[in-house]
């Protein structure tokens, strides 16, 4: 028996392969619709080298965490500088002269091996910080976010320090970094259904497949949100059908939506037929999330 | 050589659409280089035709011999990546080739193999010669993988005696950003007026400077909110930043994907005229 069965949706993660398809406007605008109707939502925003999600939320930043990686240190007293933590370190992040280490700390991932192996005991740990999980409440809706700090390479650590904010008494919903690849991956492990967002162009249908594929090999069950839906050409349809891939939302574009985007103005607050399509769209996610469960 | 990366920090703003334009103005005087290696597009408006394609391999996956493990468990006690499952079996989406695990196992049962993170390739095009790549699905290493093929489409440039590398760059701020980054000798930051557009704008900009990159800023769909893109020029002009252009909503950016070509090759009007102008400035930066 599949163990997700009796598990209600808990977290829904919102992603695509193409950047600016309207991730963020989604997971927003599903937030403050869900919120309203008397769920109790909480707002993950992933892409913590671009966080756009406050912009429109604009919430109340309650607690504010540094966060960082293990980085090596070594004790020059106790060091012989005998060369195997540059050995075994797969990153090379260590140098060993004849009376010198040098620790390239931004080309560490803080696995730890040069410390438990050392022979010498030479080496602590101390935290380099990559950046800063913020904590607060927009309205009824629990916020959290991560700020990757300008210059810094490293996103998956702080990406894992936003997802362990999640709470498991309430709808999770992540709004994830555009791509395919490890900080994409690391914000949409552990989700219940991902919905894909994408717009009807070659560049998006290209990425589209790109993240579906992704998608597929987690084995989480997932959905297409076709934004700027009127603008561009048949294939992403096509696409979905041909993938039995379901489209649980069509947004056309509109120049009144984009333009309260443009301000950081969510359109839910503003436009009631949006606010009852994604109360839709969410009864859809479940009864789509139950089929996929069942085959 | 010069070398330009075109970037944007918020992603769809336009970068590739624009990159097209770009090799096409430049008239096969250009190498260009895709490197949003996750998501790579450059190619579907270059028409570009594979003539090489190779294995990209930049790291290695712990794989546990359980004829020899014993199951003490050190290994899953000392990953740090959640890596290692109960039944001591390796995820390799969760490995990062540490190899820890590897050096610690008592048993020496573990061994590390090398992985295949992508592939890339080169391809020609009308424009010249385009090289990119394709992440494998679900794979760390996209900044070595744009490192890769940046020195890839130096080497055939220098080779050639092309002039220019124009580097696509991926979205975001992160590795796969830095490494299409760094060394080059300019950037053109193209940007929307949104809150979200301007939010990340500074936020690249933090990025060019930390790495001693000069910066230069396209306004896309700057008829959107002319309330935003006059913020995005105050906001340059306090910076100190070159303002490279401004160019207008067109349908004629999504026709012309469609189409397969570059947008400078589809519309004969105003817009084009734009594109060639932001072209000209930027080249006359470097």
């Amino acid at each position: 028996m599949n163990s997700l069965q009796n598990r209600p949706l808990r977290n829904l993660v919102i992603a695509s392969g193409k950047g600016g398809t309207g991730k963020t406007t989604i997971a927003v605008n599903l937030a403050l619709a869900l919120v309203s109707s008397s769920l109790q939502v909480q707002l993950l925003d992933c892409d913590v080298e671009e966080p756009n999600a406050h912009l429109f939320l604009k919430p109340r930043i309650e607690r504010t965490k540094t966060v960082g990686i293990p980085v090596p240190e070594i004790d020059l007293s106790r060091c012989s500088f005998c060369g195997y933590c540059a050995e075994v370190c797969s990153f090379k992040a260590l140098a060993v002269f004849s009376e010198q280490v040098m620790v390239l700390p931004e080309l560490c991932h803080g696995c730890g091996s040069c410390a438990y192996l050392c022979p010498e005991k030479a080496i602590a740990e101390k935290d380099r910080s990559i950046g800063v999980v913020e904590n607060g409440k927009a309205g009824d809706i629990l916020f959290s976010h991560g700020k990757l700090n300008p210059g810094e390479a490293m996103s998956p650590p702080l990406i894992n320090a936003v997802k362990k904010e999640a709470r498991n008494d309430m709808l999770t919903i992540i709004d994830a970094p555009p791509g395919t690849s490890c900080p994409v991956v690391t914000s949409v492990g552990g989700a219940d259904y991902c919905l894909l967002v994408t717009e009807p162009t070659p560049f998006g249908l290209n990425d589209l497949d790109l993240a579906f594929q992704m998608i597929k090999k987690m084995g989480i069950p997932a959905g297409v949100v076709i934004n700027r839906s009127d603008l561009g050409d048949s294939g992403v349809e096509l696409y979905c059908q041909e993938n039995n891939l379901p489209v649980v939302m069509k947004i056309p574009f509109t120049r009144k939506v984009a333009e309260l985007y443009a301000r950081g103005e969510a359109a839910v607050e503003f436009l009631p037929e949006w606010r009852d399509s994604f109360s839709a769209l969410f009864r859809k996610i479940e009864m789509e999330r139950q089929g996929a469960i069942e085959q | 050589m010069k070398k330009i990366t075109v970037i944007s920090g918020k992603g769809g703003t336009g970068k590739t659409t624009l990159t097209g334009s770009f090799a096409a103005l430049a008239g096969n005087s250009a190498v260009m280089v895709d490197g949003d290696v996750d998501a790579a597009n450059l190619s579907l408006i270059l028409k570009g035709e594979k003539l090489e394609e190779h294995p990209f391999i930049a790291s290695s996956t712990a794989v546990i011999n359980p004829q020899i493990c014993t199951s003490c468990n050190l290994c899953r006690e000392l990953c740090r990546f959640d890596a290692i499952s109960e039944e001591y079996m390796v995820n390799p989406v969760a490995c990062e080739g540490c190899s820890f695990c590897h050096y610690a196992c008592p048993a020496e049962a573990i061994a590390m193999e090398e992985r295949i993170s992508g592939y890339w390739f080169v391809s020609k095009t009308p424009y010249g010669t385009l090289v990119h790549a394709r992440l494998g699905i679900a794979e760390e290493n996209s900044g070595k993988l744009v490192t890769a093929i940046r020195n890839k489409g130096e080497e055939l440039a220098n080779s050639a005696g092309s002039e220019l590398l124009i580097i696509d760059g991926p979205p975001g701020i992160g590795c796969p950003v830095i490494a299409s980054l760094s060394g080059v000798d300019a950037a053109l930051i193209v940007t929307e007026p949104t809150v979200s557009g301007i939010h990340d704008l500074q936020r690249v900009v933090a990025v060019c400077r930390h790495f001693g990159v000069p910066a230069l800023i396209c306004i896309n769909r700057c008829d959107l909110d002319l309330r935003q893109t006059e913020n995005i020029e105050s906001y340059c002009r306090e910076e100190g930043l070159q303002l490279a252009g401004k160019i207008p909503f067109n349908r004629a950016f999504v026709d012309s994907m469609v189409k397969g070509i570059p947008v400078v090759e589809y519309d004969q009007g105003d817009l084009t005229k734009k594109i060639g102008e932001v072209w000209k400035y930027l080249l006359s930066m470097v």
